[in-house]
């Protein structure tokens, strides 16, 4: 067992786990936080997406003990329900989630990728920049809609801040 | 149309949980003193277990208990059932082999169970499964459906000689047969199609957790249907009498058709539980479990020949067909390649004869059973290549030709049991043709030409077949389950709402779209009614959601227990405002005494039911009411795909230009929520088409796309945004006007992109998936 502490949405945290113990199952079972969702064990849904030092990682392809002293954000940690993030308001008005399940990972790779790329996106970064996250149940057509208008609402969010 | 009430776009209610990670599936659930289970699966297709010897992951660190077939024989836990009996020709019953949840002598698949190892955490139970040693003797193994019936061919279960479980027919075959040998032309087609594995992202689970003291069981479990799965773990299995087993699907992460089934893996947790004293036990499948053990979908070897007169109308249509079952007999897979498949040949058209023939066969694979569309995917690819293949051999438009030979009157009663009851299949064809640009498409062929592209249009005219009924009828063709559906409808005192449904939401939006019609009914905002669903202990029963049936049976349950709350609710009202009851209308939120100012707040009447102090004589106090809807036919929907590509003939890879999907779901309560299962619909069909295919080695019978790195799921970059409208003509089959639209997508759109691409590459000789390589060297055959 290793001890790993770190940061996870603003709260330090800490634990023993095993060296093998991969970064979601630390957050699912020893944090509760299940909003970060396990599809797969190849390292291709995204469904398991979180942040990490402020860059999108998927938390199935890294150890808990990498992520010891880092700053960790879940899906639980980007908004509250009666406080959404930006993206998270896009994905519920353009209707960019059925059943949810890959819905966390999503949000936190859109986040990432809206950082990334800025605000001014189309359709076909946005396709191929989504490549590493697989819904079997939205066609990606309402996603692709969320990510767009959601670009476009923290453009103009800044724009008005400036 | 109220602005929550039916028709209305509204956002969904259950969003909120969903977006901010507090969904809670299955595998979220901790429950005290869990402990974790792992399955020992076969690493052979096919082989005879000689021993297994659990000693040393007895002795692992953590292990709780280790339990094999032999225990479960022991404890007279019976065999997994199929539950739609179908008979052969020759009127014999199907022949199912054994399914034990466990195998105890002989392994029938790659990845079939033969341990169960239970231990303190999960990754304790998997290091302890690596321990069982199991003593194999390896047998040759088939996987190939259209060789399994050969003489020589391996034997997978020795109640089903020749692989042969029934061998069925449905139709005329003289009057087929005649038709054949009358027509001026026949269009042939061999057809594949291809093996999926359905892949919802939420992997399955199920924590089976035992109650020493009160003998009761819960499951908590990944399912489309809690209900079902209770009544065949008790009264099939045998784990638990049905009054002491509750079984609970919470928040399910997708589901399509693959949660429908009861499983092995629950059945296992639940009696688990028990043997090991009552502490509760997890299971979640990693992903590669999935691949190996989930129910996968289609896999159909198909000869269909279909006959024209001089004129080019359809005289006649004659199918044979092989499905694949795979190793066991999966809950409803008897009635995929049947009553689901062959019922829907006579498409959108007048067809006079058809005969269809299907001979179902075990193989060593995974079982086979419903994938979104079920059956009517596999029936639409076989009419609309047809189609499409006829009007490129007899030098017709492929739109006239379909047109030519629609079915014009309704109702029209197909010569394979179904009795279309309405439908419009020119309004949506004409309306596809004017969104997909029909008129411009030579013009872009011709530009995409310049530029050394080949371009292509390929048409699909599906139908299919939602809300399988009436029970009698299903009954009569062998169904073992009625096809109702149930509702409860409870007004609270203050006058909030829930509806209790035995239909269950894994991603429908069912939380909204039901409340919508409370609303539309009781004008009570949607914020203040809450959808139940998915717990046997609050509901009492009901039979799911698949085949589309949530909205055309399930709803139809809910109006049928709001018209009883509404008739009590007037009674009251009436009898408050001392008007007659004739007089009183329900409208935005109040019972009005129709033509005269005279009006109560609906949650004042809901007040009066339970303060029962003003009561009409001998009324009983409370407004709470429940339901039961036996649909009278199935319902129709139908529609036109038209898709448009772009082929590099250097790589052959696909570019999938536009998508036109006009659809007829007759009335439809939520259009946001349905343009959503159309974009998913026509998603996981495209990823038939062009990227999905499930392969299992000829020789060993290994499965060799076993991971989401071997077989292609469709991704965001993949597909196009969609072109999605609707037509509409009212089903008359149900009090709600509706017909469905969870499957339509899937049935609907892999005939037409096969279509748009070989009339693309001039090449029609290709199978699903459309890969880059087949493409090519259907380029290159013709060129
Ligand atoms: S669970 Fe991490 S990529 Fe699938
Ligand atoms: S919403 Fe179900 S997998 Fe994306």
């Amino acid at each position: 067992m290793t001890k790993v502490t770190m940061t996870v949405n603003g709260r330090s945290v800490a634990g023993d786990v095993e060296d093998r113990t991969l970064l979601v199952d630390f957050l699912r079972s020893n944090l509760g936080l299940t909003g970060t969702h396990v599809g797969c064990d190849t390292s291709q849904c995204g469904a398991c997406v979180v942040h990490v030092d402020g860059r999108a990682v998927k938390s199935c392809t890294m150890l808990a003990v990498q992520a010891s002293g880092a700053d960790v954000t879940t899906i639980e940690g980007i908004g509250t329900p009666e406080a959404l993030h930006p993206v998270q308001e896009a994905f519920r008005e353009n209707h960019a989630l059925q059943c949810g399940f890959c819905t966390p990972g999503m949000i936190m790779a859109t986040v990432d990728l809206i950082k990334r790329k800025g605000t001014d996106l189309d359709e076909a970064t946005v396709r191929h920049e989504l490549d590493g996250n697989i819904c079997r149940c939205t066609g990606y057509h309402n996603i692709v809609k969320a990510v767009l208008s959601a670009a476009e609402k923290m453009a103009g969010a800044k724009a008005a801040a400036e | 149309m109220g602005m929550e009430g039916i028709g209305a776009p509204v956002k969904r209610k259950e969003d909120r949980r969903f977006i901010t990670g507090r969904g809670r599936y299955t595998d979220d659930i901790a429950l005290k003193d869990m402990t974790y289970a792992w399955f020992v699966r076969s690493p052979h297709a096919h082989a005879r277990i000689r021993s297994i010897d659990t000693s040393a992951a007895r002795a692992a660190p953590g292990v709780v208990g280790v339990l094999t077939g032999a225990d479960l024989a022991g404890d007279k836990i019976g065999g997994l059932i199929c539950g739609w009996m179908i008979h052969s020709k020759d009127g014999s019953p199907m022949k199912a082999g054994a399914h034990p949840a466990i195998a105890a002598e002989v392994v029938k698949h790659v990845g079939d169970q033969v341990a169960v190892v239970i231990a303190e955490t999960r990754n304790q139970a998997r290091d302890a499964a690596e321990l069982v040693v199991v003593d194999y003797e390896p047998l040759p193994a088939i996987v190939d459906p259209a060789k399994s019936r050969a003489a020589a061919a391996p034997q997978v279960h020795p109640e089903a000689p020749g692989n042969l479980i029934y061998n069925w027919g449905l139709g005329d075959e003289a009057a087929t047969d005649a038709a054949l040998a009358g027509a001026a032309r026949i269009v042939t087609l061999d057809m594949r199609n291809n093996r999926l594995v359905p892949n919802a992202i939420e992997p399955r689970a199920a924590i089976g957790a035992y109650d020493p003291a009160e003998e009761h069981y819960t499951l908590y479990n990944t399912s489309q249907n809690p209900h079902v799965a209770r009544l065949v773990l008790s009264a099939f299995v045998g784990v638990a009498p049905e009054h002491k087993l509750r079984v609970v699907a919470p928040d399910v992460g997708g589901g399509f058709g693959s949660k429908i089934f009861i499983y092995p893996e629950e059945t296992v947790c639940l009696w688990a539980s028990r043997r090991i004293g009552g502490r509760p036990v997890k299971w979640t499948a990693d992903r590669s479990e999935s691949f190996l053990v989930d129910a996968h979908g289609r896999d159909h070897v198909t000869h269909a020949e279909m006959a024209f007169d001089a004129d080019n109308r359809i005289l006649g249509l004659k199918v044979h067909t092989i499905a694949n079952i795979g190793a066991y007999m999966s809950t409803f897979s008897s009635s995929v390649p049947t009553y689901l498949y062959a019922t829907l040949l006579s498409g959108q058209y007048d067809i006079p004869a058809i005969y269809a023939e299907v001979d179902a066969v075990y193989t060593h694979t995974a079982p086979v059973d419903a994938y979104r569309g079920a059956g009517r995917p596999e029936a639409t690819y076989v009419v609309e290549r047809l189609m499409e293949t006829a009007a490129r051999e007899l030098g017709v438009d492929p739109a006239e030709l379909r047109r030519r030979n629609f079915v014009r009157s309704f109702p029209h009663q197909t010569p394979v049991i179904m009795a279309y009851d309405a439908g419009d299949y020119e309004a949506h064809l004409d309306a596809a043709l004017k969104i997909a640009d029909y008129a411009g498409f030579a013009a872009r062929k011709a530009e995409a030409k310049a530029r050394g592209k080949l371009r292509g249009i390929g048409f699909s005219c599906y139908i299919e077949a939602c809300g399988i009924a009436p029970s009698q009828a299903v009954g009569s063709l062998g169904a073992g389950v009625g096809l109702w559906e149930s509702a409860e409808v409870r007004v609270n005192p203050v006058g909030t709402v829930e509806v209790l449904t035995g239909c269950h939401s894994h991603g429908q939006g069912h939380e909204t779209t039901y409340a919508q019609l409370v609303n539309e009914r009781l004008g009570i905002p949607i914020d203040q009614i809450s959808i139940v669903h998915g717990d046997t202990d609050k509901v009492q029963f009901g039979m799911g959601t698949y085949g589309s049936r949530s909205g055309a049976v399930g709803m139809s349950a809910v109006l049928k227990a709001i018209e009883k709350v509404e008739a009590k609710a007037k009674k009251i009202a009436a009898h408050l405002m001392e008007a007659s009851e004739a007089d009183i209308v329900i409208e935005g939120g109040e019972l009005k005494v129709a033509g005269t100012d005279k009006s109560l707040p609906f949650f004042q009447v809901a007040l009066a039911a339970y303060t029962a102090h003003n009561l009409p004589a001998g009324m009983e106090p409370g407004l709470k009411e429940g339901a039961f809807y036996d649909p009278t036919n199935f319902t129709f929907p139908a529609g036109t795909y038209i898709c448009e590509v772009e082929i590099d003939p250097d790589t052959g890879k696909t570019e999938i230009c536009s998508f036109v999907a006009v659809d007829d779901f007759g009335k439809i309560i939520n259009p946001m929520i349905v343009e959503g299962q159309v974009h998913g619909g026509v998603t996981q069909g495209l990823g038939q088409a062009l990227l999905e295919n499930c392969v299992y080695d000829e020789e060993s019978g290994q499965l060799i796309t076993g991971s989401m790195m071997d077989y292609a799921m469709p991704r965001a970059s993949d597909v196009p945004s969609y072109n999605v409208t609707t037509t509409e003509t009212v089903c008359p089959g149900n009090p709600l006007g509706m017909k469905g639209c969870g499957e339509a997508g899937a049935i609907g759109s892999p005939p037409a992109l096969i279509n748009a691409i070989t009339d693309a590459i001039g090449n029609n000789d290709l199978s699903m998936p459309a890969t880059p390589e087949k493409v090519w060297r259907a380029i290159r055959a013709v060129a």
